[in-house]
């Protein structure tokens, strides 16, 4: 796969990409902030598969972690609670912090 | 509209009917044109068909026959079946009173 | 007191069930014959299903329970851990997530109905239908509520999404009282709900 940008641990942003066809990012993690917990290996794209192209080469795919609070306004639960998904790189961007 | 984390919805209900036959061998159907050796069409072109069924279609349908939806939908596109053949062996199938 | 007329509301009318199924035939016949597929592999794959239950999930469960080092490799890599056990977990990376006295995981496919089939079978019809797809990412706690699941605020309830080709399985916690039992007793209580989080494991089984 191609070289992983991201380590364990950086602070990243979900970009809100124009993606009209397929896509497995789903809206309630979009301009959200998260943290790497680790790369899951590298996989051919979705988007580009679900149209008949193999995806190639694969990308790395990480699985992200979100505080549940930063996701749901008065979210209800402690503020542990998290959320982790998987999320490709090229949805991801650097955060600063907020 | 499949992508429904964090949408309102109401209690979940425990439904725990066993699949029938006729939804296992959707199943089963699914696996198949999937897997290597038949490789029709793979899961993100599974699932983009899935999401592109018109909102009504989706609603009117459960889950099995929504995949069998999408597997009539794929072949088409893939010339390996065409409408008029399925069609035509649906009518076949009726006349035979196969119910 | 007005009586209300209530109609039972099938899932779906003798007559749209035998439609779907005429067509289910209809797209298998022709398959079969274009020799795409054969009633023999379709049989088979059937077949393959029904082996899978949760049963195989609970015999990894009950492994890793009683055994650190295997519970290590496991959540290393749990696809080479199952196959230790002669189960087989091809074309999708799985993931086991381990449940500890502050944290439980809670899984989810909110996109369509991702589940690990290879450990656990066909995933149940709540798990696929839009109220768990909606609600468990948002309100988890009272998604496990309804599972008679209540957790307090000083464990930490994380929810896994399944978005990629990663299929999760929850190891949940070993629960007191199951000192010194045979690995097949304590697979005997792991359930299905356990694995996927909307439960935990109990050492009576109700």
């Amino acid at each position: 796969m191609t070289e992983r940008r991201f380590a364990d641990g950086t602070l990243v942003r979900v970009r809100d990409l124009p993606v009209k066809g397929h896509m497995r990012t789903p809206s309630y993690v979009r301009g959200r902030q998260g943290r790497i917990e680790s790369c899951q290996g590298g996989f051919p794209n979705p988007e580009e598969r679900a149209y008949g192209s193999d995806g190639l080469p694969p990308r790395p795919l990480y699985h992200v972690r979100f505080q549940q609070r930063d996701l749901w306004p008065g979210y209800a639960g402690p503020a542990a609670d998290s959320l982790s998904l998987d999320l490709f790189e090229h949805w991801l961007e650097p955060a600063h912090g907020a | 509209m499949h992508d429904m984390g964090g949408l309102p919805a109401g209690p979940v209900e425990k439904d725990e009917h066993d699949p029938s036959l006729a939804e296992r061998r959707v199943d089963a159907l699914m696996s198949l044109l999937m897997s290597p050796a038949v490789a029709a069409f793979n899961v993100d072109e599974m699932r983009r068909t899935i999401e592109s069924l018109p909102r009504e279609v989706y609603e009117r349908h459960d889950y099995y026959e929504r995949w069998l939806l999408t597997i009539e939908s794929l072949l088409v596109e893939k010339g390996l079946l065409t409408r008029a053949e399925i069609e035509a062996r649906i009518a076949a199938l009726e006349a035979d009173g196969h119910d | 007191m007005a009586h209300d007329h209530e109609h039972p509301h099938p899932a779906r009318s003798d007559h749209g069930s035998h439609a779907w199924e005429r067509r289910e035939a209809a797209i298998r016949s022709l398959l079969i014959e274009k020799g795409l597929l054969t009633a023999d592999a379709i049989r088979a794959k059937i077949e393959e299903w029904e082996q899978k239950t949760p049963a195989l999930g609970a015999r990894i469960v009950a492994r890793a329970w009683s055994d650190p080092a295997f519970e290590a490799r496991l959540l290393s890599d749990a696809n080479a851990a199952a196959a230790e056990l002669g189960i087989e977990a091809r074309g999708v990376k799985i993931v086991a997530l381990k449940n500890t006295p502050r944290l439980h995981h809670l899984v989810v496919c909110t996109l369509c109905s991702c589940y690990p089939r290879a450990l656990l079978g066909l995933p149940p019809a709540w798990y696929k239908a839009p109220a768990y797809r909606s609600r468990a990412v948002s309100e988890p706690r009272a998604v496990l509520a309804e599972f008679g699941t209540r957790l307090p605020p000083e464990i930490e309830v994380k929810v896994v999404d399944s978005t990629a080709d990663c299929r999760y399985l929850v190891l949940p916690l070993r629960p007191a009282g199951t000192e010194g039992w045979s690995e097949e007793r304590l697979a005997a209580i792991v359930g299905r709900d356990s694995m996927i989080g909307v439960a935990q494991a109990q050492a009576a089984r109700a």
